[in-house]
Order: C-alpha cells, then sequence, then structure tokens
C-alpha cells in the first residue's frame, strides 16, 4: 500500500508547481439485447454461466459474428462525439491471458477504430457564478467485448490472497463502446472537476442516444482516469498512471485530485513515477500500486482472422446521423426558454445530473418550479448523503410528478412529501401506497381539528391574549403547537383559520 | 529436398537464440524445461532463419492480404437465439463450484 | 460383410444406388465397414490406426433411422445412409473432439460443426472420428499424440497429413467418404500418398463454423473419397453459405456433381491447362514427375492445351505460410489453458499453484513439440518489433502470390501440379527435422494462400517405390467446378488405362482393433 505511506501534497501547492495532464479512458457496455459476436442475452443479474453459447465461451471451433446493432451504436456514439467514421476497418485480436477472457485474446480494435478524431464541449461552473468550457477532443472510438466475472474466494475477498476464484462467464462477449480522449491538458486546478464533468456529459449524452443503461454503479459504464503531473510551464507531458475501478462520477474528480496530490509528492520527493495500473478505492480515498506497465507486455494484434471487414456505407452513416438527439449545448438553451430557469438554476440543475430527470418530472405534468425544487434541494441532498448518483437514488420522474400532484391536491403538505420521499426509496410502492401505509394524509376531520386548536388555546394563554389584542402575527406559535399535536398531518391554513375564528380577530 | 529460397539468415547471425525463445515460450504460457529449450531453440533458429527470406520480397507499394475473400459488411441481426445450459457449459470443466469455472489463485491484474 | 458382397470396396455413389435399389440396407453397409474397422484399424502400433474414436452404437443408430426413412419412401439425401467418417478436428455433439492432441484428450463438445449437422441431416451415418496431426500441424500424421496412422500402401510408411487418418480410412476401404481439413496441403497431399481423391475447396465455400482453427485465413474443410464423383457429391451436401462463419461465401455452389460427370466423358476439348514451372523439377521425385508427366499426356489426349505458366512468387509462398499460420495458431491455440475444459496439469513441487503456473504447466504438458514450435514461432512473428518484417511482410507476399493467380489464370482455366514432391515416406523419417517435413506442402500452399480451390487425383504410382503419386488441378476462387471437370476427365482416362481404380495391396491378418488400444 504505496499511498499509505506517501504523504500527499495540499492541492494548491500541487498547482503551484505542476501543470495536470489528464487522459479518460470510458467503457461503454451497450444495451444490445445479444452479444458483440454471439446470440446470447445481455441481461444483467442472471444466474451465473446461463447465457453462454460456444463462441462468448471461447470453445473450440466456435466462430464470432458481429452484432449490427453494436456497429450502428457504435457509428451513433462516434457522430454524437463529432468524430469521423471510419471507412473501412476491421477488428483485430489483442493476445494476453487471463481467466476471465475465454480464448486468451479479446476481439478488439486496434489501429482501425472504427471512429476517431472527434470532440466534446465540456461545461464547468465557475465561482463568480460564470460556466467555462473546455475542448476535450476525443482520439478514438472503438468496439470490443467484455470479459467473465471473477469470484475471489478466501479471507481476503479480493483478488489477492484469494485461494481460487470462481468464474461466470454470463458477461464475457457483451459489446463495449471504449472512447478515448487526447490528453486534455490547461485545465490547471480545475482538472478533477472537468474530468467530472466530462464522465457526466458523456454518460448524458449515452443515455440520450439510448444505446447503454449508463449505470455507473452496475459496470455499465467505467472509467479509467489517466493522470500525468508536468512541471508548470515546460509544455512536456510526464509519466502518467492509469488508475481502474472508478465506478462513480464522485470518484472521477477524487481520483484525479488524489492522483495529483501524490504524483506531486513523489516528484517533489525527488523520486519518479512509475508507470503503472492503479486502483481506486472508494472507501479509503486512495489508489494502490497494481500492474506494472512494462516492455514484456506484447499484446500482438493481428487482424482478426475470423471476421471479415466493416465499411460503414456514406449513406449508412447518414442515416444513423438523422437518428442522433439533439446536442446537449442546443437542448440545455431550448430547456431553459421552455422552463424559465434562472442561468444559476440551469446550471445548478446540470450540475446535479438533474436535466433529464427534471425533464422528465415535468412531461409527467409537474411545474418546472417544483420538479426543480424536488430534484435539487430534497432529492439531491438525499443522493449526495448516501453517496450514489442522483438517478441510481430509486426515485423515477413519475413518483416525483405523482407526489406533488398529492401535495397539490391538498393530501399531503411539503413536509409529509419528504417522509413520502423516505418511502419510495425504501421500496415501500408507489406515492400512494406510502401515503397510505404510514398513514401521512392530512387530517381534515374538523373535530380533531377544532378539539386540538382548543388544546393549544388553553395550554398557551399568552399567546391567545396577543391575538385577541389583535397581534395576529403571534398565531404562529399556535399553529405550530397544533401541527405538532397534529404530527404535521393538518393543513396549515385552515389551522389559522380556526385559530383566529375562535379568538375573534 | 528442394533448399527454401533465402534461407540464409540476414548476416549470417542466429536468427534466435535461446534466450528469446525462452521468453517467447514465457509471452505464450509453456513452461519449457532446459531440456526442451536446447532441443526447440536451434530448431527454431533454422526456421527464422528460412522464413526471413520474404523480408524485402515486397515493397510499400504492395497492399497486405489478410484475408482470401473481398468481402466486407458481414453481419448478424440482433436477435437472442439459444445457447447452452449452465450444466452444458460446465461439463467439461475440471472443476466448478456454486454453477461456476474454478480456477485456481489468480496472480495478475485484469488489464 | 453382408451376403457375401464385399460393400466397403464400392464408391460411395455405389453404395447410394445400391441403397436406392435396395440391395442394401444402411445398417448393413455401417456394419461392413464397422467390421473392416475393426479388423485392420488395429492400434498405434500395429494396423492402421485411422480411428481415434469409433462410434459403432451411434452410427448404427443413424443407419436404423436412414432405413426407416428410405422404407418410408423420403430419404434425406442421395447420399442418405452412406456412411462417413469425420477427421478429430471438427466439433461432433456427444463424440469425443481431441484434435489429436493430449490438451483435449476426453473433450466430449456440447455442439456440432456445421458440416457435421448437415451431415447428420443428410443422413450419413458418422462411423467416428480419424487421426491427425495434432492441431492439424504436420505432414505425416505422425505429430498425433496418440500416435501415428499407417499408410494402407505400406505401413511402415506415413499417410501424409495433418489429415493422414481421413485418407488412410478411405484408402483401406475403413470408410467410403470422410471429412478433411486442408490449411497448407492437409486434404490433397495425405491423398497423393494414399492414392485417394482431396479436395480443398473455395476458402469459404464450406463452413469453418465448428473446426478448431489452425490458422483461420487459410483453414477448409473438404471431401476425401476414392472417386472424383464421390468427393463432388460430398462436396455438395456440405458446402454452401452458413451465417455462423463469416467468412463464408454467400451465393450457390457451382453444379460440381454436374461437372464431375461432364469430365467423366473425357471430352476435354477448349480446356486450357497451365503447368506451373515453380511446381515441378528439382526436388520432385522422378516417379513423381514422370507420373505427372503421363497425366498430362493424358489430358492433351482428351481435348485439352496444355501450356507453361510461370508464378514467380510461389518461390515465396512456403516462407509466407510459415508465418501466417503459426502467427494465427499461436492466438487460436491460446484458449486451451487449463481454465474451462480439456487438461489441467498442476505443476510438480508447487504448493498451491497459481492459475499462471498452472496454464504453463497444462500447455507444456499437452502440446507436443510440433506445436510448441509453431506457437513459438507465432509469438514471435506478432511481438512488437518484428510484426513488419515477418507478419507484414508475409500479408503483402500473400498480395502478391494472389497477383500470381490471378496473372496465370488470365492466360489458363486451371493450373496443374504434382500435389506432393514425393511419395509417402518412411514413419520417423522426418520427425525431427522440421524445415523438410514442411517441404510436402510446397506445392498445395500457394493454393491456401490464395483462397482458391484445390484437388488430388491419383496419378499412378511411382515406379521405383510402387507408391501412390497425386496430380495436383487448381482453379480460380469459386470455380471449384472446374477440378471436378479435369479431374473426372482424367481419373476416367487412368482407370481405362489401368482397367479400374488403384487397389492398395491386401492389408495382412491381425491388424484388428482392440478395445481401448488407442485415444
Amino acid at each position: 500500500m504505496s499511498a499509505a505511506t506517501t504523504t500527499l501534497v495540499p492541492f494548491e501547492d500541487v498547482l503551484a508547481t505542476y501543470d495536470p495532464a489528464l487522459g479518460l479512458e470510458v467503457h461503454v457496455e451497450l444495451n444490445s439485447a445479444t452479444k458483440m459476436f454471439c446470440g446470447c442475452p445481455t441481461e444483467f443479474g442472471a444466474d451465473p454461466n446461463t447465457q453462454v453459447c460456444p463462441t462468448c465461451l471461447g470453445l473450440p471451433g466456435a466462430m464470432p459474428a458481429v452484432n449490427r446493432k453494436a456497429v450502428e451504436s457504435a457509428i451513433r456514439i462516434g457522430l454524437a462525439l463529432n468524430c469521423e467514421i471510419a471507412e473501412w476497418c476491421r477488428f483485430a485480436r489483442k493476445n494476453y491471458f487471463y481467466p476471465d477472457m475465454p480464448k486468451n485474446f479479446q476481439t478488439s480494435q486496434y489501429d482501425e477504430p472504427i471512429a476517431f478524431e472527434g470532440w466534446m464541449d465540456v461545461t464547468v461552473p465557475t465561482e463568480d457564478g460564470e460556466v467555462e468550457t473546455y475542448r476535450v477532443e476525443i482520439e478514438r472510438a472503438h468496439m470490443e467485448e467484455d470479459t467473465g466475472k471473477s469470484l475471489h474466494v478466501g479471507t481476503s475477498g479480493r483478488i489477492h490472497g484469494a485461494d481460487y476464484s470462481l468464474v461466470d462467464y454470463n458477461r464475457a462477449g457483451i459489446p463495449l463502446i471504449e472512447i478515448v480522449t487526447k490528453p486534455i491538458v490547461g485545465a490547471g486546478a480545475r482538472a478533477p472537476e472537468v474530468a467530472k464533468a466530462y464522465v457526466a456529459q458523456l454518460r448524458d449524452l449515452i443515455v440520450a442516444l439510448g444505446v447503454s443503461d449508463a449505470r455507473m454503479d452496475q459496470g455499465s459504464i467505467r472509467a479509467d482516469v489517466n493522470l500525468s503531473l508536468a512541471p508548470k510551464g515546460s509544455g512536456v507531458l510526464g509519466t502518467r498512471t492509469e488508475t481502474k475501478n472508478v465506478n462513480s462520477l464522485r470518484s472521477v474528480e477524487r481520483a484525479v485530485r488524489h492522483e495529483m496530490q501524490r504524483h506531486a509528492a513523489i516528484l517533489g520527493g525527488g523520486g519518479s513515477i512509475l508507470q503503472e495500473t492503479r486502483h481506486w478505492h472508494e472507501d479509503t480515498g486512495v489508489t494502490t500500486s497494481g500492474r506494472e506497465k512494462s516492455d514484456a507486455e506484447d499484446y500482438r494484434y493481428f487482424p482478426e482472422p475470423d471476421l471479415v471487414p466493416v465499411a460503414p456505407s456514406r449513406e449508412w452513416v447518414e442515416e444513423l446521423r438523422g437518428t442522433l438527439p439533439e446536442n446537449p449545448t442546443q437542448r440545455r438553451a431550448r430547456l431553459q426558454a421552455e422552463w424559465g430557469y434562472s442561468d444559476l438554476e440551469m446550471r445548478d440543475t446540470v450540475g446535479a445530473g438533474a436535466l433529464t430527470l427534471v425533464e422528465e418530472t415535468i412531461a409527467a405534468g409537474t411545474s418546472p418550479a417544483a420538479a426543480r425544487k424536488w430534484w435539487l434541494s430534497e432529492l439531491a441532498r438525499r443522493a449526495n448523503d448516501a453517496g450514489v448518483e442522483l438517478p441510481a437514488l430509486g426515485v423515477t420522474p413519475t413518483q416525483v410528478a405523482a407526489v406533488q400532484a398529492l401535495v397539490e391536491g391538498g393530501s399531503i403538505n411539503d413536509k409529509l412529501a419528504r417522509q413520502v420521499f423516505d418511502g419510495l426509496i425504501a421500496g415501500e410502492g408507489t406515492p400512494e401506497e406510502v401515503v397510505e401505509k404510514r398513514g401521512l394524509a392530512i387530517v381534515s376531520d374538523e373535530g380533531a381539528l377544532s378539539e386540538a386548536v382548543d388544546d393549544a388555546i388553553a395550554a398557551n394563554p399568552d399567546v391567545a391574549a396577543k391575538i385577541r389584542d389583535g397581534k395576529v402575527a403571534a398565531a404562529g406559535a399556535l399553529i405550530g403547537a397544533v401541527m405538532k399535536q397534529m404530527r404535521g398531518q393538518a393543513d396549515a391554513g385552515r389551522v389559522r383559520e380556526l385559530i383566529l375564528e375562535k379568538l375573534g380577530s | 529436398m528442394p533448399e527454401i529460397p533465402g534461407a540464409n539468415g540476414p548476416d549470417g547471425q542466429v536468427a534466435i537464440t535461446r534466450e528469446e525463445v525462452a521468453h517467447l515460450a514465457d509471452l505464450a504460457r509453456i513452461d519449457l524445461s532446459d531440456a526442451e529449450l536446447d532441443h526447440l531453440a536451434p530448431q527454431l533458429a533454422v526456421i527464422v532463419e528460412s522464413v526471413a527470406s520474404i523480408s524485402g520480397v515486397a515493397g510499400d507499394d504492395v497492399p497486405a492480404t489478410s484475408h482470401p475473400l473481398p468481402v466486407t459488411n458481414v453481419f448478424r441481426e440482433d436477435v437472442v437465439v439459444p445457447g447452452l445450459t449452465a450444466a452444458q457449459a460446465l461439463a467439461a470443466a475440471p472443476a466448478s463450484e456454486q454453477q461456476r469455472f474454478s480456477v485456481p489463485r489468480i496472480l495478475g491484474d485484469e488489464q | 460383410m453382408s451376403a457375401g458382397q464385399d460393400w466397403t470396396t464400392r464408391t460411395a455413389a455405389e453404395l447410394a444406388d445400391a441403397l436406392a435399389a435396395g440391395e442394401v440396407t444402411s445398417v448393413e453397409l455401417t456394419q461392413a465397414h464397422l467390421d473392416r474397422i475393426a479388423a485392420v484399424d488395429g492400434s498405434a502400433i500395429e494396423g492402421v490406426h485411422a480411428f481415434l474414436h469409433v462410434d459403432a452404437e451411434g452410427a448404427l443408430a443413424a443407419a436404423r433411422a436412414s432405413d426407416e426413412r428410405r422404407a418410408a419412401g423420403s430419404p434425406a439425401t442421395f447420399l442418405d445412409g452412406v456412411p462417413i467418417a469425420v477427421k478429430d478436428v471438427l466439433t461432433t455433439e456427444g463424440m469425443p473432439t481431441t484434435c489429436g492432441s493430449r490438451i483435449l484428450e476426453g473433450w466430449v463438445p456440447p455442439y456440432d460443426a456445421t458440416v457435421v449437422a448437415r451431415l447428420r441431416a443428410a443422413g450419413l451415418p458418422i462411423l467416428g472420428k480419424t487421426n491427425m496431426d495434432e492441431f492439424a500441424m504436420g505432414s505425416s500424421t505422425e505429430h498425433s499424440a496418440y500416435g501415428p496412422t499407417r499408410n494402407p500402401w505400406d505401413l511402415e510408411r506415413v499417410p501424409g497429413g495433418s489429415g493422414g487418418g481421413s485418407a488412410a480410412a478411405v484408402a483401406a476401404y475403413e470408410a467410403p467418404l470422410a471429412l478433411g481439413t486442408d490449411t497448407g496441403g492437409s486434404i490433397r497431399q495425405p491423398g497423393a500418398v494414399t492414392g485417394t481423391v482431396g479436395v480443398k475447396p473455395t476458402y469459404g465455400g464450406v463452413s469453418r463454423y465448428g473446426l478448431v482453427a489452425m490458422a483461420n485465413s487459410l483453414d477448409q474443410v473438404g471431401p476425401v473419397t476414392r472417386t472424383v464423383l464421390d468427393a463432388a457429391l460430398l462436396h455438395e451436401l456440405v458446402g454452401g453459405h452458413d451465417p455462423r462463419d463469416s467468412t463464408s461465401v454467400d451465393q450457390p455452389l457451382p453444379d460440381l456433381v454436374g461437372a464431375a460427370r461432364k469430365g467423366a466423358t473425357g471430352d476435354l476439348s477448349g480446356l486450357r491447362v497451365g503447368v506451373v514451372t515453380e511446381l515441378q523439377g528439382e526436388g520432385y521425385q522422378a516417379g513423381v514427375q514422370a507420373r505427372f508427366t503421363e497425366s498430362l499426356d493424358l489430358l492433351v489426349a482428351a481435348g485439352a492445351e496444355v501450356v507453361e505458366v510461370s508464378c514467380p512468387q510461389f518461390v515465396h509462398a512456403l516462407a509466407a505460410y510459415y508465418v501466417l499460420m503459426p502467427s494465427e495458431a499461436s492466438s487460436n491455440l491460446a484458449k486451451f489453458d487449463a481454465m474451462r475444459y480439456g487438461l489441467r496439469v498442476l505443476p510438480e513441487g508447487v504448493p498451491d499453484p497459481s492459475a499462471e503456473e498452472v496454464m504453463r504447466a497444462t500447455r507444456d504438458a499437452g502440446f507436443g513439440d510440433e506445436v510448441k514450435r509453431r506457437i513459438i514461432l507465432g509469438t514471435y512473428a506478432l511481438s512488437s518489433g518484428y510484426y513488419d518484417a515477418y507478419y507484414g511482410q508475409a500479408q503483402k507476399v500473400r498480395t502478391l502470390i494472389s497477383r500470381d493467380f490471378e496473372a496465370a489464370f488470365a492466360q489458363v482455366d486451371v493450373l496443374v501440379s504434382p500435389t506432393s514432391p514425393t511419395t509417402a515416406f518412411r514413419l520417423g523419417e522426418k520427425l525431427d527435422d522440421p524445415l523438410a517435413m514442411y517441404l510436402n506442402d510446397l506445392a498445395t500452399i500457394p493454393a491456401n494462400l490464395a483462397g482458391v480451390p484445390g484437388i488430388s487425383v491419383p496419378a499412378g504410382l511411382a515406379e521405383e517405390d510402387g507408391l501412390p503419386v497425386g496430380f495436383q488441378v487448381l482453379a480460380p476462387a469459386l470455380a471449384d467446378d472446374r477440378l471436378y471437370r479435369v479431374g473426372a476427365a482424367l481419373e476416367a482416362a487412368l482407370h481405362a488405362r489401368w482397367g479400374g481404380p488403384l487397389t492398395p495391396p491386401e492389408l495382412p491378418a491381425g491388424l484388428d482393433r482392440r478395445e481401448g488400444a488407442s485415444a
């Protein structure tokens, strides 16, 4: 655990001495019905080794056949990232031995990717309320296949120190698109935020394209973070490390920050950076050393002889271009105008990764203000507390719209609505069911309410006297007492009316 | 027996050394014994020398052929077809447990 | 043998006719061949040893089903009920498939190769799996981990390779038909040295799905038979497009059986035949050359015009092949790692071995020398720093060889050469001299590099050793019908001269197959 012994350099000090260079490799697992090279299903969470066939199990004699849908998805991702689409490209074999890889080579693309030379504009908020845009250059997007999954058996539960491993090949052969950026330089102190914003925007784009479930928590989007430091102003690229296993947006930002601080500590102490793979640990917020990248690592790429080249016609490419969703910048401008959000409100919505959620909530009948209120205050806080992304919280736009409808219908108030969200997150059913089960509906029984008001007046004679004297503002104290007694399940407006009525104000 | 044209290695050097053969066997995950290395290395040197004759045969203007027939764009539709049952998949496994393939502890990291 | 008839010496076409005429049942035919296998196949120590696995029960069950179809008046195909042997490199559901390797000992695939599925659907009982050089790497079948196959013409000699088992089984009347695979000559060269007919179809003409690949861009499945017509019948049955093989040609096969029947009339007028300058002369055994020249004369007599054609780049074919083939093979054979199927060997003296250590020990123990040589050679040719000089160059040489073929086929309809430079050599003679072994495929390799089809037809016996010689015909890609026309014409002329087909000497008694003696 070399990281544990390295004293990190404070982040500000890193920037005084070094320029960071970032690189991101994002693997997107496609949501096609079948695998990249065979007709096996791709459902998440199936019983082990039930979604396999001779091809994805790498049995002798079996052969691959390319999934047309996966090629289409790759082209659409490439187009959405402003890439060139290859006129002619091939699959290649990347040869290395690993037990979760059935053929001991991965069918991938090497020097002939299907998409290359693109870009994506990434926006990051600044402290003074403005928005800064970084253009992230895309080097390539290529098609490949996923590996199986190993379960490490032993006291550690991890690969190191395991007694043996158990392999499930259901995931082997699921189509992946690997999107690789060129080195991102010039972000300086914003490097961690730019990294996070890039992955977040890329994820939104993937969602908008509908080509993947885009769930970082389930591994359908996986990010590898490359980072290097160079002496400030030198304009060169330093030795990089590649951090794997970064499975949330928050971790992308933290991992970049951590690696910047760690690199600076090593370089500042006269050491040099080892070019290696590192593993991110979500719990401790550090990276640890993995496999050293050495010259001995020789993948012996060569064109896959069992497959023929992919040569997308320009007609096909243009047809696919026609299926692309609106680009994110245009979409944001359109939605802001439609919703009447201020720049700040819009930026917060985008920053919280809530744009699509808010859009869908509004589409389900909620006002733009109410949709923003729930997602950005109530639900964003809960997601943050739980350490998950907003879409993974377990509350859907339809449910938020239903909760708001209950508020507007007077069945619950905002305070009760928060308890409804508790119930939704706990999986207690629909908003209506949660209200029912938890007994959250507002009490409209006039008798009970009247009794509670009488009790409050009796218990607070001083306050009651003030109100009688015309100090209506004092009613708040009595309303609070009544609401407390009613455990919040009363219409505060009606309580106020009753108090004033009874005290003859 | 006819000679393979150009069978002599460039510069008369041994085309591939014993150390290189050992390294290649390592890359190919074959645990060659010293005796096997003694036997195979000289044979491989002769073979490598003879196939080295192709260097320089074709110039930069000659395109590579990776495939005998000029076919492109052969695709499969995205439709599920029945595969194997877990029992069929695991039938030949040297060891299995919990409906998974049991393999010895893994040293290296995933790539 | 049934009813005093020796059904085993008949051709497949004759057997199909006899079945159709009700002269014999499929069960009788299948049993006759099983009896013959039991009598001559013996073990690796003595006997032909063409089979690694005999499936008497499965073959007889298929034969009974065939007889029932025929009795009901609905045979599946012309060859329904005619038994066949299958090279052990093709997967067979429920029947062991070892590829002649220790590393796959006992492996029973859960699926059929497309060609095997087509055989079953067509009603051909599968007698068993035939011996081969390990993973099809060799030209003598001596590299089989289960011991060599012997040449029925002389049990002290090799039957060629890698498909020596299929060729020997057909030559020794153990099967009327067999399937082989040809990456650099593994159907044609055994055909030549055992006096049988072997065809390597156009690349992509027959599905490779379920063929355990040696070199995917060179491998082809094809027929091994005793007559040209039988080869055409089998080729039509197993060939044609397969969506499971992305390299399979998506167009109908030419009329192969029609071409064979037309050729058998003996008229080749208007046909232009090119003799490849580079595939004869020095290095070719005198008796081989003599039979080749004699066959050429017969083609001329049949009306063909014979000219000499030069294919200058062919001299580089062998070197290019020995770069490309091992490269692809080194990657294909990586999957044999003791994790999912096949052999698992624990390293000696290593407590608690890791997966990596088990892989290394298993691959060392499970692969034979020739396989190791080729894996290492291929690993070398693909490794960084060497790729351009070896693999890259070899792919370019492949282009040059294809251009030679294009230029030649602009002048002539077919190209011809001796199939193999020599007749069958003695067991052990070239076992530890890889380069000498590789030279056996000198004349067959160019066709694999260019993807064009080729046939080897028995051309008689060499005077000096009395062993069979093969005559090779090559045609442009997708023009496999020309092979059958020329092959059948030559066959007809030779049979007329000999008064019938070549017949190997009677095998001695005492070669009976003992249970468990092999595989």
